[in-house]
């Protein structure tokens, strides 16, 4: 995948996403984070950039359904993989279980980072992470 | 978490569905679980350009030039723009008006802002940025805020003459704001030797704050869109729309009804967003290009993009007699505004009025200072001022308790402050402060078990450093420790810091529904669950829709100082108040209430008009047919008076606060690591209007008092800070929060809406102290720097 990139650019090129199940083609520079390809071509906002710099979390979303964080991850390497993000999670109207209990327990005040914790936290339950509090912490 | 709220008294008596002192649900919450929730970042519009920011590499400098032609010839860039663009007034502040724009002659810190760019593609703006040349004369910095405070040969930050005058400041040198208090015998100048001869104990500290960022998690951002009539419509994540609007409108040369405010999605804000940021820059780049412009800082950027907490530096001198009464006190607090002045004043309005915090003594000298530096400007964050002298005052208690053999609780209790107390700028507690009992509460608290109870005291995971401790816990030792702390909350020193609220009641698909429009900022502290909470309460009806928050109706002061439930709540009480009379009055003029019924006993609730004597008199719905009633009302608090600048008397606040922890800390004096095991806080709120909400701002106000005690520090280097990412910044994640234990009292404070006391800052006031005297016992060590650092707590003996 790393040599695909390597072969294209730096001008933009023409990318092909699966983003929650459905196919995007997008002309972006081959250095575009998943982030900003989200957020500033598809209007994908849900995903935050909280620090750019795969600290805070914000950015989470799943590529074959595994936790990433967008802002480090580019856009180009993301082809022939499904990308999930929280506008896709909920099936539209309902909302998934993690996202009322969120809700329930006032588990978020500006709400900000939300979004990538509703994604993080649902993967560490598929991810049988989610035994106690202390496994879940860690 | 609301099931940690243990109530001590209950009065949930409303009948209408989710009203005060129930915990409804966010009206926001949706949106904000599902990513549909628009943050001011979250903005788009189909022809908007890119605003990016130019921003001064040094410190200090003076500017000879600035080319701004290279720039301009980049395809893609539609205008560079400097000082001379400026329309208006080329300087503004929330106090004082002494920031630029942008900048001219000088630049007085590292990041300030020089020149703006607007271009269609992020990049391409950032590449324009480049093509700037600014020809700079470096100049020395200034850096260090006890020179700025005393030394005469020091070089002014700014120019003598340029600033506007506030005699009652004592400006003078560096000095933003010297503002003394004398009490006792230092009022008619007795020197302190002659109290220290009669103490049986003296503790004598310097204490340093460092300087902590707010951290939001959304940096500074928001679009400005050209209007027809010439002027411009903002959508910005701000604390307060209307005092951003007085600073905007005037540097863009326009009336104020020209500059139309919308507040968008606020990512946090705690002090941060006081200040203006990319406000006017963005503003000037939509005028100039006729087109909508949008602002992002990135996270670097808003290490600069924003006032920090002041760092402080420290020397209190504390005697008690052997009994262990506080006899004196002399506090020196110097406090780093940097290169402007921001909210410095005030901070200091508070550090010296609530210097010697909640406790009786007799004698007492402050002199606080806020100075001009090159350092990176200070400002607003939770507690405002009262930190750092908290840190001060509460680790020379326990010093003293120490010299004393006291226990740390009782010293307090035989000084603690209760109503009728005066503060020590003369102005009396006419509230409840039930401190004592508080802090028997706090000790009283279940202790969470030793290490060796553990059911696997060898799980790494127990350990401070989790799994990444690699001593597994031979050098580990326990402590404990306490603190308190005393807020002062909405704007003081005679600042009418009013609310203004709109209600309208109407009928709608024959169901009875009530709007509430107000100005104030949505930060996330839940103020608009509170607002639809208060109007059901007063007007029994169970449909109420927030209207979003803009300048279109009167302001509501600020998203700070713990005052919204109290201020913007006050005001949406007053106006149902009001709406309701109108329904009284509608339901009389249609002969539905009796002559000799008066309003006392008429109530609304779930949808009708009550009569406590006929029971239910009419729908509202009915009643209101298709009219509609609306009223609007401002709430203003008490009158505060000013501090006199000599003695720093006078009645300076509006309301008081206090909150009391208990931390529990494991520490590895091998490793230099410390965990929190357990952070318990007993508080007062006067009234709880929403627990699960009240939970979260307590238990999130002790998190971030826990990041100023043990990892949050900004790194100032000769006026450059070293440290402007999450990575090198760190913000307490959920491995460095234990679980919390909450008492909630609820003494009503008899001038406040329902009798509610402000509830966000206190916890950030006294987690701090409570933590380090924790580390302090555990380690045995003097810790008299906050935060508390691995350097400071290693090579022990256990």
């Amino acid at each position: 995948m790393a040599d695909r990139a390597r072969l294209r650019g730096p001008e933009p090129v023409t990318v092909e996403l699966s983003i929650n199940h459905r196919t995007r083609i997008l002309e972006i520079e081959p250095r575009t984070s998943l982030l900003d390809a989200l957020r500033e071509q598809l209007d994908l906002t849900g995903s935050k950039k909280g620090c750019d710099q795969g600290t805070c979390g914000a950015c989470t979303v799943w590529v074959d359904g595994r936790r990433v964080l967008a802002c480090l991850t580019l856009a180009i390497t993301c082809e022939g993989r499904e990308i999930t993000t929280i506008e896709g999670f909920s099936d539209g109207r309902r909302m998934n279980a993690m996202q009322r209990s969120f809700i329930k327990h006032d588990a978020f005040q500006c709400g900000y980072c939300t979004p990538g914790q509703v994604m993080s936290a649902v993967a560490l339950l598929d991810e049988g992470h989610a035994s106690s509090d202390a496994e879940i912490a860690e | 978490m609301a099931d940690s709220v243990t109530r001590t008294r209950t009065d949930l008596s409303s009948v209408t569905q989710d009203g005060v002192g129930t915990s409804p649900r966010r009206p926001d919450g949706t949106l904000k679980v599902t990513g549909e929730f628009a943050y001011s970042s979250d903005m788009w519009m189909e022809d908007m350009l890119w605003g990016m920011t130019l921003r001064s590499p040094h410190p200090h400098a003076r500017i000879h030039g600035i080319d701004t032609t290279e720039a301009l010839k980049l395809p893609g860039v539609h205008a560079v723009l400097t000082h001379e663009d400026v329309p208006g007034e080329k300087l503004y502040g929330l106090e004082l008006r002494d920031q630029p724009v942008l900048a001219f002659d000088k630049v007085r810190y590292k990041g300030e802002a020089v020149a703006v760019v607007a271009a269609d593609h992020p990049e391409t703006a950032r590449r324009a940025l480049d093509r700037i040349t600014v020809d700079y004369e470096v100049l020395e910095p200034v850096s260090d805020g006890r020179r700025a405070a005393f030394d005469e040969h020091c070089p002014r930050v700014h120019e003598e003459g340029s600033l506007p005058v506030h005699e009652e400041y004592n400006q003078k040198g560096n000095l933003v704001r010297y503002q003394p208090v004398r009490t006792g015998s230092f009022a008619d100048g007795t020197p302190v030797s002659r109290l220290r001869a009669q103490a049986g104990a003296v503790v004598r500290t310097e204490y340093e704050v460092g300087m902590q960022d707010q951290a939001f998690l959304g940096p500074e951002s928001g679009m400005a869109v050209p209007a027809e009539d010439g002027g411009v419509d903002l959508y910005v994540a701000t604390q307060w729309l209307h005092v951003d609007q007085g600073q905007i409108a005037p540097a863009l040369g326009l009336p104020d009804e020209k500059v139309r405010l919308t507040l968008a999605g606020v990512g946090g804000a705690f002090g941060a967003r006081e200040d203006l940021s990319m406000q006017i820059h963005a503003c000037m780049l939509a005028l100039r290009t006729g087109r909508p412009v949008k602002v992002v800082y990135n996270r670097e950027e808003s290490f600069v993009g924003h006032v920090h907490r002041h760092p402080a530096k420290m020397r209190f001198e504390h005697g008690a007699r052997s009994d262990g009464t506080l006899l004196y006190a002399t506090l020196e607090i110097i406090l780093d505004g940097g290169a402007y002045a921001s909210s410095t004043p005030a901070v200091v309005g508070v550090a010296s009025s609530l210097g010697i915090g909640p406790y009786e003594v007799p004698n007492v000298a402050v002199d606080a200072y806020g100075v001009y530096t090159n350092n990176p400007p200070c400002g607003a964050m939770r507690g405002f001022g009262a930190v750092q002298a908290c840190f001060g005052y509460e680790s020379q208690m326990d010093k003293l308790a120490e010299k004393l053999g006291m226990h740390p609780v009782e010293l307090r209790i035989k000084n603690a402050m209760a109503q009728g107390s005066k503060i020590i700028t003369g102005q009396v507690v006419d509230m409840p402060l039930p401190m004592a009992e508080m802090l028997r509460r706090a000790r009283d608290m279940p202790m969470p078990p030793a290490r060796d109870e553990l059911p696997d005291p060898s799980d790494l995971r127990t350990l401070p450093g989790g799994v990444a401790n690699t001593s597994h816990g031979e050098g580990v030792v326990r402590g404990v420790g306490y603190g308190v702390g005393l807020k002062n909350i909405c704007y003081s020193e005679g600042f009418d810091d009013y609310s203004t609220a709109r209600v309208r009641m109407e009928a709608i698909g024959g169901e009875p529904s009530v709007m509430v429009h107000t100005a104030a900022a949505e930060v996330g502290q839940g103020l608009v669950t509170i607002k639809g909470q208060i109007a059901r309460t007063e007007l029994g009806v169970e449909r109420v829709t927030v209207h979003p928050s803009d300048t279109r109706v009167g302001s509501a002061g600020s998203s700070s100082a713990s005052r919204q439930s109290y201020m913007t709540g006050g005001a949406v009480k007053l106006a149902c108040e009001a709406v309701r009379e109108r329904v009284f009055a509608l339901a009389r003029e249609r002969g539905l209430v009796g002559a000799g019924h008066s309003d006392e006993l008429l109530s609304l609730t779930g949808g009708k008009v009550v009569s406590e004597t006929d029971g239910v008199l009419a729908s509202l719905a009915d009643l209101l047919g298709s009219d509609a009633v609306e009223e609007t009302r401002e709430f203003h608090h008490r009158t505060t008076r000013p501090l006199d600048p000599l003695h720093g008397q006078g009645a300076s606040h509006t309301q008081f606060a206090m909150c009391v922890h208990r931390a529990v800390v494991d520490v590895d004096v091998d490793l230099g690591l410390v965990k929190v095991v357990a952070l318990d806080a007993v508080q007062d709120v006067g009234k709880v209007l929403h627990p699960q909400q009240l939970a979260g701002q307590i238990q999130g106000g002790a998190t971030q008092g826990l990041g100023l005690a043990l990892m949050e520090e900004i790194q100032v280097e000769e006026s450059v800070i070293r440290n402007p990412s999450f990575t090198d910044y760190l913000i307490p994640t959920i491995l460095d929060t234990p679980p919390m234990r909450i008492e909630v009292l609820e003494r009503p404070d008899p001038n406040a809406p329902y009798g509610l006391r402000g509830a966000g800052e206190p916890p950030t006031l006294s987690s701090t102290p409570a933590i380090v005297a924790a580390v302090r016992d555990a380690t045995g060590r003097d810790l008299t720097h906050a935060p508390v650092r691995p350097e400071d707590i290693v090579g022990i003996d256990v």
